[in-house]
């Protein structure tokens, strides 16, 4: 399954890249690929932005926008005007609603 | 992260039984002192508790001690494997080293699972590296380029990099699911494209829909009172026997749309057409909601505004509902549904206030306004 298509953030710099392959391991999606020594997007509209590339990148080779793709965090976070977070608890949130 | 350690587990041996940790089978000695052991079978209670999970609020409070803890007969050669501290994350890892000597890191990250608690970054790199330092582990292991195994899934929120640097553990990331471990292991720690992949079958999608439906039938009784009062109150006075035979239609399709959005539209979702969540939610909601008034409207259709407000309103909440569930997939990212929202939050505002200007029609015709 896809979500909607061309719209992830995610960047990949050619330049930075050193071809070591840590992202292509990393993303639970097969979006990344190698292709002569460079990492490429093989199937971008298959990114869920969650950074895990990007995290693992020890050359600043990838940036992505990182965030949940989650309605109600996204809501809540327009509502409260802060960060989007999952209703699911954690940290110092007080647990409860329906995500994740 | 977190300037609270709670204690290591080699210090809560004594009392587990007394507080419930019956999954504690005794102790191992390493080189930094004892750790707990835990049995590798779950029991029928463990699984009672994830099905609690599964169908209500009981997974907010599903924790363990984060800590070092002990599979089988692990020594310092043994792997060492990283968790989350919710108890159901930690339970399937424990489950999948039967039969393995194994060390497991398990984080503080509040009760959530990996992958969530990647995303919100309590399942991190900091607490990964202050959690390998507080347990000792460099002491606990000795093996040649010291490793530990991480989730997939937690890569989201550790830089293996950084790990590396600051701690001198090589991170692996294993298997998505704990039960590919032992494939992992025998492969020479290495993870094939299917058990790096997150599967998200029938069977995922309708573990999840109890808690689509659990919060979408808080707002039931509000939506119950509404109803009752709009056709209840009559010229003539207040009505309970009006208010149930005309309202009992209504009430019947705020469950049906309740069932398409949070139920059908995510056990279907592969095979309803287009991408958008909102869009796959309008189409079933339509669908079942069409299908539910050629029953209820059989023995004749209500005033043409009520006829609006049921094909309008009714498959809308489907809708919202079926966006709702973008936050339980595994495929969805945040510029995605930012754009959803976009578009689909400004119709429902509109679409909702027609739905309201539909049901003053209906009353002001009643009560011969208009």
């Amino acid at each position: 399954m896809k979500y909607l298509a061309g719209v992830t953030s995610l960047k990949l710099s050619s330049h930075k890249c050193t071809g070591c392959g840590m992202c292509v391991e990393v993303c639970p999606r097969g979006v990344l690929e190698m292709d002569e020594g460079d990492a490429v997007a093989v199937d971008r509209d298959s990114c869920m932005e969650c950074g895990a590339c990007m995290n693992n990148c020890a050359f600043d080779a990838i940036w992505v926008d990182k965030g949940v793709g989650c309605a109600s965090a996204l809501i809540n976070g327009m509502i409260t005007g802060g960060e989007p977070v999952c209703g699911c608890g954690g940290g110092d949130k007080p647990a409860g609603g329906s995500c994740c | 992260m977190n300037n609270n350690q709670p204690p290591p587990p080699h210090r809560i041996i004594g009392p587990h039984r007394i507080i419930g940790m019956r999954w504690i089978i005794g102790t191992v000695e390493s080189a930094a002192g004892p750790v707990s052991r835990v049995s590798t079978v779950l029991t029928g209670a463990d699984l009672w508790g994830h099905f609690l999970c599964r169908i209500s609020g009981h997974r907010n409070d599903y924790k363990i001690p984060p800590g070092l803890y002990a599979a089988g007969n692990p020594g310092p050669r043994s792997d060492v494997f990283a968790s989350a501290n919710y108890k159901m994350s930690f339970d399937k890892l424990r489950a999948a080293l039967d039969g393995m000597d194994a060390w497991v890191l398990v984080l503080d990250t509040g009760g959530i699972n990996v992958w969530c608690a990647a995303g919100k970054g309590t399942f991190s790199t900091e607490e990964l590296i202050g959690r390998l330092r507080s347990e000792k582990l460099s002491e606990v292991v000795s093996h040649k380029g010291k490793r530990i195994v991480v989730p997939q899934l937690g890569a989201a929120g550790v830089s293996a990099h950084v790990v590396a640097r600051e701690t001198g553990f090589k991170v692996g990331f294993g298997p998505v699911a704990a039960r590919d471990i032992p494939a992992y292991v025998a492969a020479g720690y290495k993870a094939d494209r299917r058990m790096k992949t997150v599967p998200f079958g029938i069977l995922d999608r309708l573990v999840l829909t109890p808690m689509e439906i659990i919060p979408a039938m808080k707002w039931y009784p509000l939506f119950f009172i509404f109803v009752l009062a709009i056709f209840g109150i009559n010229p003539s006075g207040v009505s309970i026997s009006d208010a149930l035979s005309f309202g009992a239609p209504y009430l019947l399709l705020g469950l049906v749309a309740v069932f398409s959005g949070a139920f059908v539209t995510p056990l279907l979702l592969p095979w309803i057409p287009f991408r958008s969540f909102a869009v796959k939610g309008w189409i079933t909601g339509l669908a079942v909601v069409y299908i539910v008034t050629r029953f209820l409207w059989a023995g004749g259709r209500p005033s043409s505004e009520l006829a609006s407000f049921t094909m309008l309103f009714f498959p809308l909440v489907g809708s919202y509902l079926a966006l709702q569930f973008t936050g339980s997939t595994t495929f969805t990212g945040m510029s995605g549904v930012k754009r959803e929202l976009k578009t689909a939050l400004p119709l429902y505002m509109i679409f909702a206030a027609v739905s309201v200007i539909l049901l003053a029609g209906y009353k002001l015709r009643q009560w011969g306004v208009i």
